[in-house]
């Protein structure tokens, strides 16, 4: 009893470590909000309409499609509020936890960030990018499965990560 | 030809004193052996003992798909298991099937009656038949199969697909007639005209279609693209199989073989038989069978019955060919669906109150079914991988269940249209009864 050895400490401290980093991690994690939309006209526009009513604004958006459908991806101002709207309309919604990467507007500045994930093994299920209104560097949006520990290696890397309220304004 | 002279062309006092010497044997034996029937009996307060004519038949129960669903798989069965020779099923409501039983002697009726069918239609032991309906638990293939056996006729025992090469056996092997469903027989015309094949110049004669409702339009269509006689034959597996009744070259009303099947026509609605030449629900009581008999069975097609002499020489009754349905069963492909079955497998994929929509069309002759489900907040996903996951399971499950396969399309909520809040289950965009 009492004797300790080297491993048991070096256990520990690395548990306090990585409940530290998940609560770091948390506020990095940024909601989306995703839209079952039918290919036929008029659908996108009825969204974009049903948000503005409501003073919602759009940050950033994305459209996957297939031919018989799309999942409308958005980054709005009050992303709570934007759900229930859009279910009131009658629209399938969903809230998905992304990462906000904000890289330089250079050439190279979003390798650098998909070279840190590729070297960790971590697969990105789809992305897409904006450029902010005033500063002169982009904003990677990721979706990634393992996004706990995507955020741990991006910031171990310095990559600049967006929080809810810095990404809203962006 | 007719092929049992005696019977087919049977004067109507001896027919009917045969129906009523069967039917007082059919109704004992279930009681004795079939507790379904016996405490469906006893709940009506009807004895064998009290039915004494043929117009009796009325005071016993019906027997409906919900009853066969509930004595799954063999409750109705009166014959010990080692009686039974042959199992065939058909698609039940829900997941389970319909299955019917036969024995030894029974394949033999069934045989008999499907002789009489292709020998109506002008078979002879000369003919080569070719039968294009699928071999299996569906009863069409082996049904014709052993009639046109039964006929002493060369049987081409092809099955359903596989369209050029069909082609190529008919015309190769010199067939004479074509077993299948009609809408199948269209499309072989189609591709016939495709292939370059002149279907005029083969010596195919005639075809007895059925497993599917058609129209006079399409018998019209059939029959000046193939040069043939297209002739409507009427079953289903819960009475025999095809064989309940065969039109003959008169092609005017379907004659029913009745000193094996009993048919009556009711009010849906009432249950209350309605006379002869009006429309309603037809019903049947089998008269021989061993292992599966079958009392009242209420079949949900819509038809009327003639009583008319047929210049055939037949004495048997005439139907006439299905007008409808009184429930929601399409018939695709000639496999019967029922809305209920997609449902089903919408609720094990993980939907709880699935909304989803059928839509039938046909496109150059073949069904084609559209299944439309409403995406809901459980089943969405933020990436198209898993809704196409989700597409295929969905798809999948449905080709296992149906036996046929379907097109799915996600559509948002509330596409599908609902009316006092009831969803509309099927939009069927085919002319199956002729307009």
């Amino acid at each position: 009893m009492g004797n300790f050895g080297a491993g048991d400490v070096i256990a520990i401290d690395l548990r306090f470590r990585r409940v530290a980093s998940l609560r770091g991690g948390d506020k990095m994690k940024v909601k989306q909000i995703s839209v079952f939309v039918e290919n036929k006209s008029g659908r996108l526009c009825e969204v974009t309409k049903a948000l503005s009513k409501e003073s919602i604004n759009i940050r950033a958006l994305c459209i996957a499609d297939t031919s018989d459908f799309g999942i409308l991806r958005l980054i709005v101002n009050d992303p709570a509020k934007a759900v229930r709207v859009l279910k009131e309309e009658g629209f399938t919604v969903a809230t998905t936890d992304i990462v906000a990467a904000e890289v330089p507007d250079i050439p190279g500045g979003l390798a650098g960030v998909l070279e840190i994930l590729g070297k960790h093994g971590i697969n990105i299920e789809y992305m897409y990018a904006f450029v902010g209104k005033e500063k002169n560097n982009a904003v990677v949006v990721l979706k990634m499965e393992e996004i706990e520990k995507a955020i741990e290696v991006l910031q171990a890397a310095n990559v600049k990560l967006l929080r809810e309220s810095e990404l809203y304004k962006f | 030809m007719i092929w049992n002279l005696e019977y087919e062309s049977m004067s109507r006092p001896r027919l009917e004193e045969l129906q009523l010497k069967r039917l007082k044997e059919t109704i004992n034996r279930v009681y004795e052996r079939v507790p379904f029937y016996r405490d469906k009996m006893t709940a009506a307060g009807v004895k064998p003992d009290d039915i004494r004519s043929l117009d009796d038949l009325k005071y016993l129960p019906f027997t409906t798909k919900n009853d066969l669903r509930d004595n799954y798989p063999f409750g109705l069965f009166a014959v010990p298991m080692d009686e039974v020779v042959r199992i065939h099923a058909s698609s039940g409501t829900t997941g389970k099937m319909t299955v019917v039983g036969y024995t030894r002697n029974d394949l033999n009726v069934w045989a008999q009656v499907m002789a009489r069918t292709f020998a109506a239609a002008g078979g002879t032991s000369y003919d080569r038949i070719q039968v294009a309906y699928g071999y299996g638990l569906f009863t069409g293939g082996l049904g014709a199969h052993y009639g046109a056996e039964m006929l002493g006729a060369t049987v081409v025992p092809i099955s359903g697909g596989n369209t050029k090469r069909q082609l190529q056996i008919m015309r190769d092997f010199k067939v004479t007639m074509l077993a299948c469903t009609p809408s199948y027989a269209l499309y072989m015309a189609e591709t016939a005209e495709e292939e370059g094949i002149d279907l005029h110049a083969l010596p195919l004669k005639a075809g007895v279609f059925g497993a599917e409702p058609w129209s006079e339009q399409m018998r019209a269509q059939i029959e000046a693209k193939m040069g043939i006689k297209a002739i409507d034959i009427y079953g289903l597996s819960e009475v025999i199989g095809p064989g309940v009744a065969s039109e003959c070259l008169e092609q005017n009303g379907l004659h029913i073989n009745e000193d094996h099947f009993i048919a009556e026509v009711i009010d849906p609605d009432t249950g209350e038989r309605v006379p002869d030449g009006e429309k309603g629900e037809l019903v049947f009581t089998s008269l021989t069978k061993e292992a599966f008999p079958i009392i009242r069975y209420r079949t949900r097609d819509i038809s009327l019955l003639y009583t008319e002499a047929c210049p055939c020489g037949r004495t048997l009754k005439r139907m006439n060919r299905i007008l409808g349905r009184t429930d929601d069963m399409l018939i695709i492909r000639g496999v019967n669906v029922f809305p209920t079955q997609i449902e089903n497998v919408l609720l094990e994929i993980g939907e709880i109150e699935p909304q989803y929509l059928l839509v039938v069309d046909r496109k150059d002759n073949l069904d084609e079914l559209e299944i439309w489900v409403e995406i809901s907040d459980r089943l969405f996903s933020d990436e198209v991988r898993k809704l196409e996951d989700l597409e295929h399971r969905i798809k999948n499950e449905i080709t296992s269940t149906l036996g046929i396969s379907a097109r799915i399309k996600l559509v948002e909520p509330k596409t599908i249209p609902r009316s006092e809040g009831k969803a509309k289950r099927v939009v069927d965009k085919r002319d199956l009864y002729g307009s």
